[in-house]
Formats: C-alpha cells, sequence, structure tokens
C-alpha cells in the first residue's frame, strides 16, 4: 500500500491551484447547455463555455489524451492528473470542463472507430462545446432490453431514411446532433441487424416532446422520426455493427455520476445541516437518532472512497483484479447517494419536502431535488437490477436465467 | 501509488489459509469444539507460530519481524474466513501494540520477547474502559488490582491478562497469581474464548506510559477493531463464496436455484455490499500506521461498517442454503456466530458510532 502520488504530481497539484486561484469566481455568460453542466459562480470573470473550454484544453486540463489533430491536448493520459484536477476545480469552486455523452461517449468511440473524416468534423467542436450531442438508444420496448430496439433506417438512393422513436433522450431539446442506434438489417439476428448512425438535429421529420420527469426539472425528451433522412455515410463501424460499435463507448462511461468524493461532500454539508436545525430547540447533531444514522452514512461513504482509489490503482498498476471493485459501483454509488439526500430531508422534516422557489426552502431546494433525481439514475443507465445481474452472472458466475420460448 | 496488499502480505495470506485448509477443516473445528481436543487445538496453534505469526507485529529491536498492521489484517482475514480456532487479536496484535506504545524499556524487553520467543501468551480486557455493563469494573491501587472484568477476550490458557481501568491506564496481571479467578463463559461463538476474571488484591505491573497517556489504549484498540473487522470480512467472503457455490448445485423447480434471480440478487447484494469493505479495512490499516490524523475516525468505521454489512451477510447466506443452512450438519452457522460476536467485541456498531461523531467534534 502506497498512497503517494510521487514529487512530479506535488509540482502540477501546485500549478492547478494557482491556476484555479486566478480563475476563481469565473462565470459563464451563456445558459447551462446541460443538466449536468455544474452551476457557475455568480459575479467575477465573464467568459463564454466555449472559451471556458479552449483555455482548459490549452493547458492540458481537459481532452488531455486526445490528439492535437483533432482539438486535444495531445498528451499522455494521467488518472491522477485528472484526479488532481477534479479535486483542486472542486475545491477552488472553479466550473468544471463541460461533460455530456458527446464529450465522454461519441468522442472516445469516434477515436476507436471514426473515419478520418468523422474525426476531424466533429471532435474538436464537440470538446469546445459548439457541438451537443445526444444519445438515441433506449425505445419504449427497448429499456433493459436495448438490442431488441425497432427504429428503422433503410439505404434508399444513397441516403439513411429512419423512422420511429427514441425515448429518455436528455438534452435532445439543444443537441445539434445525435448518435442513435437504429435497426438496419432487418432479417439479421437481434444484436447483428443494428447499425450506430449520426443524425443532424435539424434534419427534417425529428420531432423532440419534453417529457417532464418527477423533478418537473431535468428533463427527458422523447424523439420521434418520420421519414428522416441523412447521408449515407454517417455511419460509425459497418452495417449491423452499431451493437460492438455502442458497447465500445459503454467502457467509456463516465463515473462522475458516482463520484465519491462528490458524496463525501453532501455528506459534510449535511453536517453543517444537522449543526443549524433544530427540533424543540435541541440541534439534530446532538439527537443519537440522527447521529447514528448520519455515522452509518459517513462510514459508508468512506467505504466507497476506498473502493474508487483501489480502483484508480488498478489503473496505474496493470495486472491488479478489481473486477468486483469496478462492476459494483453503478448500483453502490445510485443507491447511496439517494439514501443519502433522502435521510437529509429526514433531518429537515416538512422543511426538507420544500421545493422551487418556497418560503423556509434550504440550499435552494437541492437535497430533494437530487433524492428524486437519483431515483432516476438508479433507474437509468441499467437499473439496479440489471446491475444485480451483472455482478451475479459476469462477477460471481451465476447461471444466467433460461431463455424464454419464442412462440 | 498503490493501493491494496502487496505481494508480500498476500503470500502471507495464502499460506495462512492454505495451512488452515490442510489441518483445520470444519471436520476438525468440530472435534476440537464438541470432543474439547486440545492436542488438535494445539497442533493448530503451532503450525501458525511455526508461520511465524506471533511475531508479525513485534519490533526488530526485540527480534520480531516488525511488520505494519496491514499485514495482520491480511491475516485476519484468513483467520475470519477459516473461521480458525486461534485466538491472534489479543496475544498478537492488541498486546504487541499496548506494550510497544504503553510499556518502558524493561517492560518491553520482558513482554514483547515473552511473546516472541512463545513463552507469553495474553488475554485483552478492555470492555470496562470501553462500554461498561452494569457492576462490572475493578480498580488500580497501589500495583494491585481489585474488582471484576467481564469478556476478558482469550482468557483461558494464557500467561498473562492486559486489563484497562476506566481511566485509560493498562496494567499486566500474571494468571499465576492466585489471587485472580478466571471463569470461563459460553458464548455462541466456539471457536474462540472469552471470560469473566474476578481480581482479589492481585498484582499487577502497571505499563508505565499509559499512566499519563491514553494513546497506548487507544491505538491498542483501534488495532484490535481494525482487526476485528478483517475477521469479518474474511468470514463474510467465505459466506459469499459458499453461497453462490450451494446455489450453483442445489437444483429446484428444474434448474439450479442460482439462476433465479430472487437467489442472483441476495448474492449480488451481498457482493457489492462487502466489496468496498476490503478497502476501507485496508485503507484503515494502512493509515493506523501511515496517517495518524485520519487513523482513529476509520478504524471505528471499518468497524461499524464491516459490523453491519457481514450480519447482513450471515442472514441471507444463511437464506440461500435454505432448510440446509440452518442445520448443524452443514456448520454455516459457524461463520454466523464468529460474526455475531465480533460485532460486539471492542464495542457494538452503535457504541462505535458514537465515538465516531466525538472524534469529529459532533
Amino acid at each position: 500500500m502506497n498512497l503517494n502520488y510521487g514529487p512530479e504530481y506535488k509540482n502540477f497539484k501546485k500549478e492547478v491551484i494557482s491556476f484555479c486561484k486566478k480563475w476563481e469566481g469565473v462565470h459563464f455568460v451563456d445558459e447551462a447547455k446541460s443538466p449536468l453542466t455544474p452551476i457557475t459562480k455568480v459575479g467575477g470573470k465573464k467568459i463564454t463555455r466555449t472559451e471556458w473550454q479552449s483555455i482548459l484544453i490549452k493547458e492540458g486540463y481537459f481532452a488531455r489524451s486526445i490528439p492535437k489533430e483533432y482539438g486535444g491536448y495531445g498528451g499522455e493520459s494521467d488518472v491522477i492528473k485528472n484526479r488532481i484536477i477534479a479535486t483542486e476545480f472542486s475545491n477552488h469552486g472553479v466550473p468544471s470542463p463541460m461533460s455530456g455523452q458527446g464529450i465522454d461517449m461519441l468522442v472516445p468511440t469516434l477515436l476507436e472507430l471514426g473515419t478520418e473524416q468523422q474525426k476531424k468534423q466533429y471532435i474538436e467542436k464537440t470538446l469546445l462545446g459548439e457541438i451537443i450531442w445526444c444519445q438515441g438508444y433506449s425505445e419504449p420496448n427497448a429499456g433493459s432490453d436495448l438490442a431488441s430496439l425497432q427504429t428503422k433506417g433503410e439505404l434508399v438512393d444513397g441516403n439513411w431514411v429512419i423512422n420511429g422513436q427514441k425515448i429518455w433522450t436528455s438534452t435532445a431539446q439543444y443537441s445539434q446532433m445525435m448518435f442513435c442506434l437504429v435497426r438496419t438489417e432487418p432479417e439479421a439476428k437481434k444484436h447483428a441487424g443494428i447499425s450506430y448512425l449520426l443524425i443532424p438535429m435539424e434534419t427534417p421529420g425529428i420531432e423532440i416532446r419534453p417529457l417532464v420527469d418527477m423533478t418537473l426539472k431535468a428533463g427527458f425528451n422523447e424523439v420521434f422520426f418520420t421519414n428522416v433522412t441523412i447521408p449515407e455515410a454517417n455511419i460509425v463501424g459497418k452495417r449491423g455493427e452499431g451493437w460492438a460499435v455502442a458497447n465500445a463507448t459503454l467502457t467509456h462511461e463516465r463515473g462522475s455520476l458516482t463520484n465519491p468524493n462528490a458524496t463525501m461532500n453532501r455528506v459534510n454539508s449535511l453536517i453543517n445541516i444537522m449543526k443549524k436545525e433544530t427540533i424543540n430547540g435541541k440541534k439534530l447533531i446532538d439527537i443519537p437518532v440522527y447521529r447514528d444514522k448520519l455515522m452509518t452514512l459517513q462510514a459508508k461513504v468512506m467505504a466507497f472512497q476506498s473502493n474508487s482509489l483501489r480502483v484508480l490503482s488498478a489503473k496505474l498498476n496493470p495486472g491488479q483484479d478489481v473486477k468486483m471493485a469496478g462492476m459494483i459501483q453503478k448500483y453502490y454509488g445510485t443507491e447511496l447517494r439517494h439514501e443519502l439526500e433522502g435521510f437529509a430531508v429526514d433531518v429537515m422534516g416538512e422543511i426538507g419536502t420544500l421545493y422551487e422557489s418556497s418560503p423556509h426552502l434550504r440550499d435552494k431546494g437541492s437535497w430533494q431535488f437530487l433524492y428524486m433525481y437519483y431515483l432516476g439514475l438508479i433507474i437509468g443507465g441499467g437499473t439496479s437490477q440489471i446491475q444485480k445481474n451483472i455482478i451475479a452472472e459476469r462477477g460471481l458466475g451465476m447461471p444466467r436465467e433460461p431463455k424464454v420460448q419464442e412462440a | 501509488m498503490y493501493f491494496g496488499l502487496s505481494e508480500d502480505q498476500e503470500f502471507f495470506k495464502d499460506n495462512v489459509s492454505k495451512f488452515l485448509q490442510d489441518h483445520a477443516p470444519l471436520d476438525v473445528i468440530k472435534k476440537i469444539i464438541e470432543d474439547d481436543e486440545h492436542d488438535l487445538k494445539n497442533n493448530i496453534k503451532n503450525g501458525l507460530v511455526n508461520l511465524g505469526i506471533n511475531s508479525l507485529l513485534i519490533p526488530e529491536e526485540y527480534g520480531g519481524l516488525g511488520l505494519d498492521l496491514l499485514f495482520a489484517t491480511a491475516v485476519s482475514q484468513s483467520l475470519g474466513e477459516n473461521i480458525a480456532p486461534f485466538s491472534f487479536l489479543s496475544s498478537y496484535v492488541m498486546a504487541p501494540i499496548a506494550l510497544i506504545n504503553g510499556g518502558n524499556t524493561e517492560q518491553k524487553e520482558k513482554y514483547l520477547k515473552g511473546i516472541l520467543e512463545n513463552n507469553y501468551k495474553f488475554g485483552v480486557g478492555f470492555s470496562e474502559f470501553i462500554s461498561a455493563r452494569n457492576d462490572f469494573g475493578f480498580i488500580f491501587k497501589d500495583n494491585k488490582i481489585n474488582g471484576k472484568s467481564i469478556f476478558v477476550l482469550d482468557a483461558d490458557d494464557v500467561s498473562h491478562l492486559l486489563l484497562a481501568d476506566e481511566n485509560g491506564v493498562i496494567g499486566v496481571v500474571d494468571t499465576s497469581d492466585k489471587n485472580i479467578e478466571i471463569i470461563k463463559l459460553t458464548t455462541v461463538d466456539k471457536t474462540r474464548s472469552y471470560s469473566e476474571v474476578i481480581f482479589k488484591n492481585a498484582s499487577i505491573d502497571v505499563l508505565e506510559n499509559s499512566i499519563t497517556d491514553i494513546e497506548p489504549l487507544k491505538k491498542s484498540i483501534d488495532a484490535g477493531r481494525i482487526i476485528l473487522a478483517a475477521d469479518s470480512l474474511g468470514a463474510s467472503e467465505a459466506l459469499i463464496r459458499k453461497a453462490v457455490a450451494y446455489s450453483k448445485e442445489r437444483k429446484q423447480f428444474g434448474r439450479a436455484i442460482g439462476s433465479f434471480q430472487a437467489v442472483k440478487h441476495m448474492c449480488a447484494e451481498m457482493a457489492s455490499d462487502l466489496e468496498p469493505c476490503y478497502s476501507l479495512v485496508w485503507h484503515a490499516a494502512h493509515c493506523f500506521d501511515n496517517i495518524p490524523d485520519e487513523s482513529r475516525l476509520m478504524a471505528c468505521h471499518a468497524k461499524s461498517h464491516v459490523s453491519e454489512v457481514s450480519k447482513v451477510i450471515s442472514k441471507k447466506a444463511t437464506e440461500v442454503h435454505g432448510g440446509m443452512g440452518f442445520t448443524d450438519l452443514m456448520g454455516i452457522h459457524y461463520w454466523f456466530k464468529r460474526i455475531g460476536v465480533n460485532r460486539q467485541n471492542l464495542g457494538s456498531p452503535e457504541t462505535i458510532r458514537e465515538e465516531a461523531a466525538k472524534i469529529q467534534n459532533l
């Protein structure tokens, strides 16, 4: 066990801190383009998000390992540096680089499987936030069983003609592009009939209908396609290889949704609330039942933080086996966060249920909002039940459920 | 940066496991317990001592291996995994840590060498300091001890007892002293022993540095808690492995019960709950030697969290085995009970969580 990062990282950390100090209080002029974009401080320096992205790339604080020719920094991938950047940005309240499905999923996919033309056309603009992407995977009848998707793509006169419907499409309303799974080979077997297409959202025939979720805030969409026609070249990989292309990206899926350090920050915020809020004049932090529950959760979050250090270690030390430690993160992290946010609501009692712009609202209603938001994350991206199947079957080697006989 | 057990630690841990699998499988452990087979028990004890288990934490200047607590933690995982009928915690972890930090030169020389040369073994009675129950308690005065202590760990078959009074002063009592009475207690866990000890003006050797400093005692308790957490971690790992294996073999409704999601999800939940515990326990052990500022809180959280997780695992793993899990025949209950007693030793989860809050000035 050795938790020191080494001297070169000490210097790097200093550099990052001085960068953060320089930009403390930075504030974006444009509206948040994605629900996952961090909220920024009001006041301080004014800058556009695209300018911010390009500053970060130039410093090597974003898109580190993406080649220069495609708009990245062109350095080596370095998980420790990434971690230092994330930690110091968060400590200093400096906005993180943009994230989102384009940056986190499409860019790595194009780098791995895209044509030269596609890389040149899309990567830099995506990194700078000039192209926002949405993901067209799920359909009303293809959720956990994604490969049963039915949206159809036919090749007619050198164009793909697309008909069908996608659902749970976050950010569709302000995206310029969609990466989309479409059934192009109806005769082929389930997984072999799918292609991975890139669809400009301005194309005629696309209709976006907002799908309001329980938070009344984040907002998904339904996207309908009626004879949507795009060039034949807008395909990543070959016809019928879309499932493999999509799975190549799944390994790139961001871990930030269940970031244990962010969860620990929430524990610390909760402690502050418990020192302030009172019941019958007594501070919550002094009431044993609440104290005990707080400590229970703090221990759990601490375990999750240690687990993520072990996952990080395996990235630096090839050969270290952390398969299970990685596999449980989505399930464990989303359930834990939901439990924590929900406990904070309990701590505040009736006040915890206040929402939107109600009088007496605490922390802008973030506890109630995130309590619900994380229920969405427990379900999205592979439900907890699907995660448990994966953990049991691939992690513990338990037998699969027998296939239902097709009628 | 490397987070995990080192090759040496893995190697030693595997050696302990291999020895126990060869010499102390369940039927041997059952024999030791049911027929009070002293020779069998001594074989196991001697075998483990031959591996060097008694010298891990003894500093090199006293002839020991001078290894860190993470090493002992890895060993404790193996002992828990194999429900070893062996008292590692008191003689080879808590006593050395208390002596190293609390003893004067002469005391260290005498007792640490005694442990190393396998002449001395220690029982530990810190319950009255951690959470005194009912009318138990004792007083040190003029190098004499009077009163009674409940739940002294590993008190039978040892040469000395280590006791801590309510102020955190640590004293050593020789078990050959005529003025003590050791009454063996019967817990659900028969793999280790616990006693009540009554002191009637028995002589004590007070550890000199523990008179003015509470750290020697606290460090010993921190280490003990991490080691107990590791024991439950190992026991839980064994239970999950057994449950998964059974679910693949056992058939009902024409298929392995492990193919039913009800069973599969129980196993996935157990694995998900346990996995972060490895990291937490190792991290806590690493902090014990290297990052003292974070060490006490981590030791508390490791003990209380693993206690909670392993309690649930001991229930679910028994359930996966169905009726057979409930029988003595299958012996799942040995692991269930080991976890049950570990949970209460050196502070129940609730007691420890209150300590954790106080450490943070909450």
